[in-house]
């Protein structure tokens, strides 16, 4: 009679995925957007690389001749080099002798054997690098990458701070409304009213003139962000006034969750795609702002090298012929932004599959 | 409508004073004290307080504030902390030369983008049109100053065809012989994003159901795309002009500087070099005012684009 109950297996509960798991899945079937997913990898961990000092960590040692050929073209003529070279032999040939005159003839000597015992290693330079070598016989190559770090690290932290900005007040703007939002509104009516570039320069005349902003590469990405917030804002706003009234916010303040909670908590993470979108593409603009402002000379300091201080030698290495900084600069630019934007796109549509 | 124009013009005020707020802010609070830079190396406290005297920032900021309120309605802004010159001055030569250069880039760019996104929109999904687009995104993520450094060297310098650099007193001197080349690559480089943009505008319109209509009305496909779509997609296009217009009055500060010439673009990276604070706050209210105008007379120039846009 009392048969074994066997309980007839469950189908195992499948859990409905979700939007981020959604997107990946959708971004991985799309094949631009994983080479540029992987492309901009490869620069990320070479930026990691470049920082922790694994790669490119001798950028600044003159390994090679003054503008060093590239080895694919090592037979052509250097002249440059050589004129350098003959300046550095007329510097090492023996001097005039004017013992007769020279009151310090007598010590001479004793110089001489004191100079003799310091070891100095004349390092041998050679006369092709990798991909060239710049005047000071610079590799270029390890010059791109590290120039690459600081110029993805500042649109990297110039686009966060300012996602980060645009997403606070568009937040605080959409969800209050009323006088957050009347305040929030006429900041950003002032700061669009003033062309972007003016106000870029502005920002940027003044961080040189106080030194208020910090040093090294702090003031540019503060002028950045501080100028780039704008747009992200408006859009965060958009979202935040459609989802403020959706049922399950309303949910939430019944169950006793509280405005900060509700805020970040709740709808956050329902909108966070529209500022991950928002991110990426502020990281190509802030990157190409990064290299225009290096190249006038209000971006990074010089001690440093970025694509717009290599591209600022290039322009005067270019009329002796020199092309290939411009090219290495120029072209591992072109990559990263071409990779960067297309991966937006492709971010984009994984996210929103309704914008298609 | 003149109720409307003057709604708008009295919803400025608070704009303008915000912007009056931000750039005093800038300058006169970060800013910090210019007379440290203007002194240089060897200066004394004397001379610094001197100095400070004279550009009046040793005065309490109410006060310089309503010095810099005086100075923006007034058009009085003093004279360069550099050249000496009168701002008002720089200002007004200055202008001439960045618009020679900006109105032909503004016309030859908007009439070659609107020519080709239509006919880029008309063969969309073909092998050219993604050809073009691609050519496009690649195009785009080169920068500005590659093409510049290239160019220049190339078109000026290896073939001679046009002077490297160079500006003269004479319009059309300046119009012939030196602005051919900074405004082939102001429209070179900004034709690539105004295709891809407006090509989507057309986009959007070619599917709607007024073209099917005139389509099936049996209408010529050319008598289509350029009464039906490119009219209705002239709206967009009108706005994207509008966002675009208040910038040719800085220009494209990097042609100024890479071809010399004497632009207002040019002029505010000088004065940002040299720390020139009048120049560049002078600047930067009256570009924020002329924007704001601009805006107000792209959005009436609606009504007159369509039709169906009415004034609230």
């Amino acid at each position: 009679m009392s048969a074994v109950l066997t309980n007839p297996a469950l189908p195992p509960v499948r859990e409905s995925p979700g939007l981020w798991s959604l997107a990946w899945r959708r971004l991985r079937q799309d094949a631009v957007g994983m080479v540029s997913l992987v492309v901009v990898a490869i620069f990320i961990a070479m930026m990691a690389g470049s920082y922790f000092g694994l790669i490119a960590k001798d950028w600044n040692k003159e390994k090679g001749v003054s503008y060093a050929n590239p080895s694919f073209l090592a037979g052509s003529e250097n002249l440059e080099a050589r004129s350098m070279g003959a300046k550095d032999a007329a510097a090492k040939a023996p001097p005039v002798d004017l013992s007769d005159v020279d009151p310090l003839a007598p010590r001479y000597k004793e110089w001489e054997e004191r100079a003799a015992k310091i070891a100095v290693t004349e390092t041998k330079r050679s006369e092709v690098l990798p991909f060239g070598g710049d005047k000071w016989g610079r590799d270029v190559l390890q010059k791109a990458i590290k120039g690459s770090e600081v110029s993805i690290f500042v649109g990297l932290s110039a686009a966060l701070l300012a996602t980060l900005i645009g997403t606070m007040l568009g937040a605080a703007a959409g969800y209050w409304g009323g006088w957050a939002n009347d305040l929030l509104e006429w900041v950003y009516n002032v700061f669009t009213s003033i062309p972007y570039i003016l106000l870029i320069l502005a920002f940027a005349a003044v961080a040189a003139t106080s030194g208020k902003f910090g040093k090294g590469i702090l003031p540019i990405v503060l002028i950045l962000s501080l100028t780039g917030w704008t747009g992200i804002y408006r859009l965060m706003r958009a979202e935040y006034i459609k989802h403020s009234n959706r049922e399950y916010v309303k949910a939430a303040q019944a169950i006793g969750a509280s405005n900060w909670s509700r805020m970040f908590g709740h709808i956050l993470p329902n909108v966070s795609h529209v500022s991950l979108v928002q991110l990426s593409q502020h990281v190509v603009g802030f990157i190409k702002a990064e290299v225009i402002l290096s190249f006038l000379g209000f971006g990074v300091p010089v001690d440093m090298v970025s694509w717009g201080t290599m591209l600022a030698e290039a322009q005067n290495e270019l009329v002796i012929g020199k092309w290939w900084q411009l090219f290495a600069a120029g072209a591992s630019m072109a990559i990263l932004v071409t990779a960067f934007s297309l991966l937006t796109d492709s971010l984009r549509d994984a996210l929103d599959p309704k914008l298609k | 409508m003149t109720a409307y124009v003057i709604r708008r013009l009295w919803q400025m005020i608070p704009t303008i004073a915000g912007v009056i707020l931000l750039i005093f802010f800038l300058f006169n609070w970060v800013g910090g004290d210019p007379a440290q830079v203007l002194a240089g190396k060897i200066s004394n406290p004397e001379q610094i307080a001197n100095i400070r005297k004279q550009l009046g920032v040793d005065q309490p900021y109410w006060y310089q504030l309503w010095v810099f309120v005086q100075q923006v309605f007034t058009f009085d802004f003093g004279r360069s902390w550099s050249t000496n010159e009168e701002v008002s001055r720089i200002l007004l030569t200055r202008v001439g030369p960045t618009l020679t250069i900006m109105i032909p880039v503004l016309i030859i760019e908007t009439s070659l983008a609107v020519l080709f996104a239509i006919m880029v929109a008309y063969v969309r999904g073909s092998l050219t049109d993604r050809g073009i687009m691609i050519t496009c995104t690649v195009a785009m993520s080169v920068s500005f100053l590659v093409y510049i450094i290239v160019f220049q060297w190339l078109f000026g310098f290896i073939l001679g065809w046009f002077p490297v650099q160079g500006w003269s007193e004479s319009f059309w001197k300046n119009l012939t012989t030196y602005a051919p080349l900074p405004i082939m690559l102001a429209v070179f480089v900004g034709l690539a994003p105004q295709l891809r943009l407006y090509r989507s505008f057309f986009l959007d319109e070619i599917n709607q159901d007024y073209v099917r209509t005139a389509r099936a009305k049996g209408l010529s496909e050319k008598k289509v795309m350029l009464k039906h779509v490119l009219r209705n997609a002239l709206i967009p296009i009108l706005t994207n002009i509008g966002i675009s217009l208040p910038g040719i009055f800085v220009g494209s500060f990097l042609l100024e500087v890479f071809f010399s010439i004497p632009g207002l673009g040019r002029e505010i990276i000088t004065a940002v070099n040299r720390s020139d604070f009048p120049v560049i706050k002078a600047v930067t209210v009256y570009l924020a005012v002329i924007t704001m105008i601009i805006n107000l007379l792209v959005d009436v120039m609606y009504k007159y684009v369509d039709p169906r846009v009415s004034f609230k």
